[in-house]
C-alpha cells in the first residue's frame, strides 16, 4: 500500500519534471527559430491580427469597466479619509502596475490562448504536425515562433490600451458621476505615475506574453502525450482547458514574483 | 478575409497601441524635466522611505525643485538625497529639509522651511538641518507610551 | 543481387500490450514499386511511419542504404527527408490553409523557387489530378476523394525520389483510382522513383507492383513479385487475396 503510493508519487514527479523540460525545450526552440531565415513575416502579421486586433474590443470593454469600478470603489474608500482627490492616483497606479497587465493577459488567454491550444491540438491529432515533419518543415518553427512574436507585439500594446481606457473609465465615474474635479483627477494621474511604474507594467506584459503563448501552444503541441483526456476530440478539449487554467495560474504567480522583484 | 485587409487592421491596431503606449510613457511616466540650470544641494536623512526620484521639493507649498537622485552613503549609512533647486531661489545655510507626505496615502515629497542665516548655500553644498520621513508606527507608539508614563 | 534501399531487420514495436510488429523483415529496392498488403489493423501504417522516422522501433534495425535511420545525425536526416514524401492515410491536410496553400506548402517553405514557378507547378499538378478550381476552398469543403487527391498532389509536388503512399486510392471512384495507378506507374517509368504503397486494391494494384509484401500478425509472411503472390500456396495469403475469411453465418 505505502510502497505503491510512494511509487506512484515518484512516477508522477518524474513525469512532471519531464513535462517542464519538454516545455522549456519547446520554448527555446521556438525563440531560436524566430531568427532563422526566411523570416515568417506574413505569418507574424496574420497572428498579430488574430491575437491583437481581434482582442481590441474585448480589451476596451474590460478596461473601461475595470476603470469605472475602481473609480467607484476608490471613491468610497478614499472619501473616508477625506482624500478623494487622490482617486486619479489610486486608479492609475492600480491599473498600470497590476490590473492592466494581469487582466489583459487573462483576457487574451481566454480569447486567443484557448484558440491556439485547440487549433494546435487538432493539428496534432489529425497528423498535420507529423506531416510538417515529413516535409522537413520544423513544426515548432512553423507553429510556435510566429505566434510568440505576435504575442510579444500584442500583449504590451493591448496592455497600454487597457491602461488608457481604464484611466478614462475612472474619470467617467470619479468625475462625471461622483463629481470630483476633473482637473484634479488628471493632475493626480499625471503626478503619481512614474516611469518605473510604466516600465514595470510593460515588463509584466512581456513576461505574460511568453508565459501564456508557451503554455497554450505547448499544451496543444503535446496533446498526444497527455494521458488523462485520451485521444481525439476529448484530448483536445482537455488540453485546451488545461492550457487556460495553467496560463491563468501562471499569470498570477509570475505577477507576484515580478512585483516582488521590482519593489 | 483578403490579405490586404489583415494588414490594414493590424496597422490600425499597431497605431492605436503605439499611441496609447506613447501617452503612458511620455505623458504619465515622463520624468519630470530636470532643468540644467538648477543648482544642486545635498541632504542626508536617516530614512527616506517612500521618497522617489523626481519627487517635488517644496517651500511653503510651492514647488521649487526636484529630487535628482537618492543613494546610500556607505560611510555614514544615511540616505543621501540630491536636490535640484531652481537657480533663482536662494536658500539660507540653516534651511531645514524634511520628508513629508501629502494626504494620508499620498506621495512623499521634500519640504524646505526657510532659515534665518545671512549666508546662502552654494551649488554642491549640503543642508545640515534635516528631518526624516515620519514613521507612523513610532509616532503611535510614542503617543501611547507617553500617556502611560504620565499616568504613573 | 541488388542491395536494398530500405531494409527492416527483425523490427519489433509494441504499444503497451499490443505487439504490432513482432520481428518484421522486409527489403525495399531502389526504383521499384513495393506494395504492402495486409488486414486492417495489421500494422501497415505503423510500418510506413517507421521508414520516415515518425515512429521509433523498440528493437531491431531499420536501415536506409545500410544506415540506421533513427540514429542519423541531424544534417544527414534532413537530406534524407528531402528525398522523401509521405502521403498520410487520413490525408493530414492543413485545415486552416486553402487547397492551393496546402499543395504549395512544401515548396514555399523549403525550396528556393519563385512564386510564379511554384504556381505553375501547383497548377500542373492540380490539373493532373482533376482538382482544378478548388484553389481557394478549404479541405473541409471538399469530398473525401478530392481530399485524397489533394494529399497526393502535395506528396508529389516536390518531385521526391522516394514516396510512401498510405492507401492513395481508398475512397476514389474506379475511374480516378485507375487514373492514380496509371499516374504512379507512368511517373515511375519517367523518373524512376521508389514507391512504397499500402493498398487494399487487390488485384488492381498488382499491375503496378514490382514487389508485394504481406504483413500478418506482426510479421511479413510473404514478399516477392506480383506473379508469385498470385500463385502462392500459403493459405493466409491466398485467402486474403481472394477475400476468403472465416465469417460467421448470420
Ligand atoms: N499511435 C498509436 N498508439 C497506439 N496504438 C497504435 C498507434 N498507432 C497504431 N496503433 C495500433 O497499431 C495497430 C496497427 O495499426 P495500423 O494503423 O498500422 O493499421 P493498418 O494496417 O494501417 O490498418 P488499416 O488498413 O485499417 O489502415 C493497431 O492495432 C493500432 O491500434
Ligand atoms: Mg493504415
Amino acid at each position: 500500500m505505502i510502497i505503491k503510493s510512494v511509487e506512484n508519487f515518484g512516477f508522477w514527479t518524474t513525469q512532471q519534471i519531464e513535462n517542464v523540460g519538454r516545455i522549456f525545450i519547446f520554448l527555446f526552440t521556438g525563440l531560436f527559430h524566430i531568427f532563422t531565415f526566411p523570416l515568417q513575416i506574413f505569418k507574424i502579421i496574420e497572428h498579430t491580427w488574430f491575437i491583437g486586433t481581434k482582442s481590441m474590443v474585448v480589451i476596451m470593454l474590460t478596461g473601461i469597466f475595470t476603470g469605472m469600478v475602481l473609480g467607484l470603489q476608490g471613491y468610497y474608500t478614499l472619501i473616508k479619509f477625506g482624500s478623494e482627490g487622490m482617486l486619479g492616483s489610486a486608479v492609475a497606479l492600480t491599473l498600470i502596475r497590476e490590473l492592466g497587465p494581469v487582466l489583459t493577459a487573462i483576457m487574451i488567454t481566454a480569447r486567443a490562448g484557448s484558440a491556439m491550444a485547440a487549433e494546435i491540438g487538432v493539428m496534432r491529432i489529425s497528423e498535420q504536425i507529423d506531416a510538417l515533419e515529413t516535409m522537413n518543415i520544423n513544426p515548432v518553427r512553423f507553429i510556435f515562433s510566429p505566434r510568440i512574436v505576435a504575442s510579444i507585439i500584442s500583449f504590451p500594446l493591448l496592455t497600454a490600451l487597457f491602461d488608457v481606457v481604464g484611466v478614462v473609465g475612472g474619470y467617467v465615474t470619479g468625475s462625471l458621476m461622483l463629481g470630483i474635479n476633473g482637473g484634479i483627477y488628471i493632475y493626480r494621474v499625471n503626478e503619481s505615475v512614474v516611469m518605473a511604474d510604466i516600465t514595470g507594467g510593460f515588463l509584466k506584459s512581456l513576461v505574460f506574453a511568453i508565459v501564456v503563448t508557451t503554455v497554450c501552444c505547448s499544451q496543444g503541441y503535446f496533446t498526444h502525450l497527455q494521458t488523462r483526456g485520451g485521444f481525439g476530440a476529448k484530448g483536445v478539449s482537455f488540453s485546451t482547458t488545461t492550457a487556460v487554467v495553467n496560463s491563468c495560474v501562471m499569470i498570477l504567480v509570475f505577477d507576484y514574483v515580478i512585483t516582488y522583484l521590482l519593489l | 478575409m483578403k490579405k490586404g485587409m489583415v494588414e490594414f487592421y493590424v496597422g490600425i491596431f499597431m497605431i492605436i497601441g503605439i499611441v496609447c503606449s506613447s501617452y503612458l510613457i511620455i505623458e504619465l511616466g515622463g520624468v519630470r524635466v530636470i532643468n540644467t540650470n538648477d543648482y544642486r544641494l545635498y541632504a542626508y536623512f536617516s530614512s527616506v522611505a517612500g521618497l522617489k526620484k523626481g519627487a517635488g521639493v517644496e517651500m511653503a507649498g510651492v514647488e521649487i525643485g526636484n529630487v535628482v537622485s537618492i543613494t546610500l552613503d556607505t560611510e555614514k549609512l544615511l540616505a543621501k538625497v540630491e536636490l535640484g533647486i531652481h537657480e533663482n531661489i536662494k536658500l539660507a545655510e540653516d534651511v531645514m529639509a524634511s520628508v513629508k507626505t501629502s494626504g494620508v496615502i499620498g506621495d512623499r515629497y521634500i519640504n524646505l522651511s526657510p532659515g534665518g542665516s545671512e549666508t546662502m548655500l552654494e551649488s554642491g553644498e549640503t543642508i545640515f538641518n534635516t528631518e526624516s520621513a515620519i514613521d507612523i508606527e513610532s509616532l503611535v507608539s510614542k503617543y501611547i507610551f507617553e500617556k502611560e508614563e504620565k499616568k504613573k | 543481387m541488388k542491395s536494398p534501399l530500405i531494409e527492416f531487420i527483425d523490427v519489433k514495436k509494441s504499444f503497451g500490450s499490443n505487439h504490432v510488429m513482432q520481428g518484421v523483415n522486409l527489403s525495399i529496392y531502389e526504383d521499384e514499386t513495393t506494395v504492402v498488403i495486409g488486414k486492417s489493423g495489421s500494422g501497415k501504417s505503423v510500418l510506413l511511419k517507421h521508414i520516415i522516422g515518425l515512429m521509433h522501433h523498440d528493437s531491431g534495425k531499420v536501415l536506409f542504404k545500410g544506415e540506421e535511420i533513427s540514429s542519423m545525425p541531424r544534417k544527414k536526416r534532413e537530406e534524407f527527408k528531402l528525398n522523401f514524401s509521405y502521403m498520410f492515410q487520413e490525408n493530414a491536410l492543413f485545415d486552416s490553409m486553402n487547397i492551393y496553400e496546402n499543395i504549395a506548402l512544401p515548396l514555399t517553405e523549403t525550396s528556393r523557387f519563385s512564386k510564379q514557378e511554384i504556381r505553375k507547378k501547383v497548377e500542373m499538378r492540380m490539373e493532373q489530378l482533376e482538382i482544378q478550381g478548388t484553389s481557394n476552398k478549404y479541405p473541409a469543403q471538399l469530398s473525401g476523394g478530392m481530399k485524397k487527391r489533394v494529399a497526393l498532389a502535395r506528396a508529389l509536388i516536390t518531385e521526391p525520389s522516394i514516396v510512401l503512399f498510405d492507401e492513395p486510392t481508398t475512397g476514389l471512384d474506379p475511374v480516378r483510382k485507375n487514373g492514380v495507378h496509371a499516374m504512379i506507374k507512368s511517373y515511375q517509368q519517367m523518373f524512376g522513383f521508389t514507391a512504397v504503397i499500402v493498398s487494399h486494391e487487390i488485384p488492381d494494384i498488382f499491375q503496378i507492383a514490382q514487389r508485394v509484401a504481406m504483413i500478418e500478425k506482426g510479421k511479413i509472411i510473404f514478399q516477392g513479385s506480383a506473379e508469385e503472390i498470385m500463385k502462392s500456396d500459403l493459405n493466409e495469403v491466398s485467402n486474403f487475396i481472394n477475400g476468403i475469411g472465416d465469417f460467421m453465418e448470420y
